[in-house]
């Protein structure tokens, strides 16, 4: 009993009423305005341009965000929990200039991404303890880890190092045919094997329960007996592992090693996960809204890239409007049903 | 001596000194000043100079982290601040003139004061969490500050704009004199009058200080807007001390050297009592950090694994439960030694 005594003071919180009201599809409504507004936002391209309306322009936006969307997958996990991780970016970076610098010095690549997948795995489990051991906020933690990962990115170099091994530079180059003359990138069924990991994980384990559970309510999660503390710090070890295989999946898709790669990629991964319907006090959202946001982001770049005339930043600005929009609507959603 | 160590201030204060000594120590003239063309220079001027913007915001960053939030647009409403006055001095009919650099101060300060309205309303009014309120504005406002310039480093020559951020005056920089002012004004607002208990009793427990008749929400409104305000006018130094205003790097991760220069000062991220003079002498550190990393001939590049270092030492430091551990580990001797207290 004395571990109940240290508890952190009981935070007062109401029982989450979307959860309990909303039954049958009510409770998708979030991720389904994402879906609507995806398919709305692709319409009005093939309204607007003829050769948007075309199976490829659908698959590139799989094709230039598989990173993105492995990086939303681990951030999904971690605010479901009600945490935040702000460090996803530049592990991404570091990542992608152990690959760039080992692979130069002759490495396996195969001994290389399992290099950097622990170091990406162990950042995250450290930060992960240091969140659950201290009781420090995640967001000062993982802002450190930012910090940190960026650092030692500029320890190993300031220069962008190419990559040239043969192994990577062949996934780079590879299509994978499918039929009506289209095609995917390997890193695409990689990370859509994650989504679907992600998605078994969340919803037919007892660990992805418990991850609901503690976003929903902490203490009632705690003193239900389910295992808190270690799957707290297994969010945050997977999000890294998520950030690290986000790392090689962009090292596929740029070839090279940068210390500035992936700046502010954090945000877009928070914005992808917001926007596909997850509430940021935790406990509700699905891995595949996270996923829809991840095309929305998207498609506001290709319609940017379409358009011509429109400037790069208008991108930012958007994704910008669209983060407000949707916690707005967050917020009437839990007032509405409250 | 017991006493003072109790201080919230010693711990900053003894980090700052120890790393002037260690710079002392490798380079004898380090704490020299001397007077040239009636201007004084040495290196602890340059340390307050260069650390001028990241005080400002961390001060206005205080007394958000006070109120239980946090302000992460701080570094996008310095590349606004920046892009809206160099743009305005820009497309103006006489870009030399004394009046174009008043008002191009004045319409990054009413930028600043807009945005933190803006934060300010997010947060009070709609109740979104600071953390996300503030993202929105992260997001797009770099965006917003490359609409301004068009994308492109918009470079002034006004000599009244530049002395904001590289002139001197009574023979000290004018970015110092400006900080100091605001240090001033924040601590006699806070401190002699009765906003400074009422920003805290927000941070310590908003729904009680709500239930005893304080309009809280008016309280997170000031912050925020304090905040942004803050970070106009180190927008303003910024942009002015190179006379250009670069929408991308202006500001860059200035919001999180400022959080870090309010935790080691020894205000708690988790709110209430907080402590201005703190905040500067946490400024102070991380800048001296900074020009420590010169002074021993350390690679710059480390500086970032440093300051992570540092940051997740001194919340350790913080974090109640690392502290029950330590008393639980004085409290407790080993058996057969004699009890010593090491203070």
């Amino acid at each position: 009993m004395s571990s109940l005594s240290t508890l952190t003071p009981l935070t007062v919180k109401e029982p989450s009423p979307l959860r309990s009201r909303m039954r049958g599809g009510a409770r998708y409504a979030p991720t389904l305005a994402t879906l609507g507004l995806f398919i709305a936002m692709f319409a009005v391209g093939a309204g607007m341009y003829p050769s948007f309306l075309s199976g490829q322009v659908f698959l590139n936006l799989f094709i230039d965000n598989t990173f993105l969307i492995v990086l939303a997958v681990g951030m999904t996990f971690v605010i479901l929990t009600g945490g935040i991780d702000l460090s996803v970016g530049a592990v991404v970076a570091l990542s992608m200039m152990v690959s760039a610098t080992l692979l130069q010095q002759g490495w396996n690549p195969a001994a290389v991404i399992f290099l950097v997948l622990v170091i990406g795995g162990g950042l995250g489990l450290l930060m992960g303890l240091i969140i659950q051991y201290f009781d420090i906020q995640p967001f000062i933690v993982t802002l450190a880890g930012m910090f940190l990962a960026r650092g030692l990115c500029y320890v190993i170099s300031l220069d962008s190092i190419p990559v040239t091994e043969g192994f990577f530079t062949s996934v780079a180059q590879a299509q994978i045919p499918l039929p009506g003359d289209l095609f995917v990138s390997p890193g695409v069924l990689l990370a859509l094997a994650i989504v679907a990991a992600a998605f078994f994980i969340l919803h037919h384990t007892r660990f992805g329960r418990t991850v609901y559970a503690i976003g929903g309510n902490e203490h009632s999660a705690m003193l239900m007996g389910l295992p808190v503390t270690r799957t707290k710090v297994l969010v945050y070890a997977l999000s890294g592992l998520c950030s690290a295989i986000a790392g090689v999946l962009f090292s596929f898709y740029s070839l090279s090693g940068y210390s500035l790669a992936a700046q502010g990629m954090e945000l877009d991964a928070i914005a992808a996960v917001v926007i596909g319907g997850t509430l940021l006090t935790g406990g509700t959202g699905y891995v595949l809204g996270s996923v829809v946001g991840v095309l929305v982001l998207g498609i506001v770049q290709t319609f940017i890239a379409y358009d011509g005339t429109l400037s790069s930043w208008w991108t930012k600005i958007v994704i910008g409007g669209l983060l407000l929009v949707f916690i707005l609507l967050q917020r009437l959603f839990a007032r509405k049903t409250a | 001596m017991k006493s003072l160590m109790k201080n919230r201030l010693a711990w900053p204060v003894i980090a700052l000194a120890a790393l002037l000594l260690l710079n002392q120590i490798f380079r004898p003239d380090f704490l020299s000043l001397r007077m040239q063309d009636g201007h004084l220079y040495g290196s602890i001027i340059d340390i307050m100079r260069n650390g001028a913007p990241t005080i400002l915001i961390a001060l206005g960053m205080t007394l958000v982290i006070a109120t239980r939030g946090i302000d992460l647009s701080v570094g996008a409403v310095v590349a606004i601040a920046g892009a809206a006055s160099c743009a305005y001095i820009a497309a103006s009919p006489e870009p030399a003139s004394p009046v174009t650099a008043a008002m191009a101060v004045l319409i990054a300060v009413l930028a600043g004061l807009l945005l933190g309205v803006w934060n300010g309303f997010l947060v009070s009014t709609v109740g979104v969490q600071p953390i996300i309120a503030t993202l929105v504005l992260m997001t797009a406002g770099r965006g917003i500050a490359q609409l301004i310039t068009g994308g492109q480093i918009v470079s002034v020559s006004n000599d009244h704009y530049k002395s904001i951020g590289a002139g001197y005056l009574f023979t000290l920089p004018v970015s110092i004199l400006i900080t100091a002012a605001v240090f001033v004004l924040a601590a006699v607002l806070t401190r002699r009058t009765a906003l400074g208990i009422l920003i805290e009793a927000v941070g310590i427990n908003p729904v009680a200080s709500r239930l005893a008749g304080l309009r809280s929400r008016n309280i997170i409104w000031i912050v925020y807007v304090f905040s942004a305000v803050c970070a106009a006018i180190a927008g303003l130094m910024i942009s002015s001390n190179v006379t250009a205003a670069d929408a991308n790097n202006a500001g860059l991760y200035i919001e999180m050297d400022a959080i870090l220069a309010v935790v080691i000062g020894g205000t708690s991220l988790a709110g209430g009592r907080y402590t201005l003079a703190g905040t500067v002498i946490g400024a102070f550190i991380i800048q001296t950090l900074t020009t420590t990393v010169y002074t021993l001939g350390i690679p710059p590049e480390v500086t970032l694994v440093f300051k992570a270092l540092v940051v997740i030492t001194v919340c350790l430091l913080q974090a109640p439960k690392a502290r029950n551990l330590l008393r639980s580990l004085k409290a407790a001797p080993k058996p057969g030694t004699k009890e010593k207290v090491a203070i």
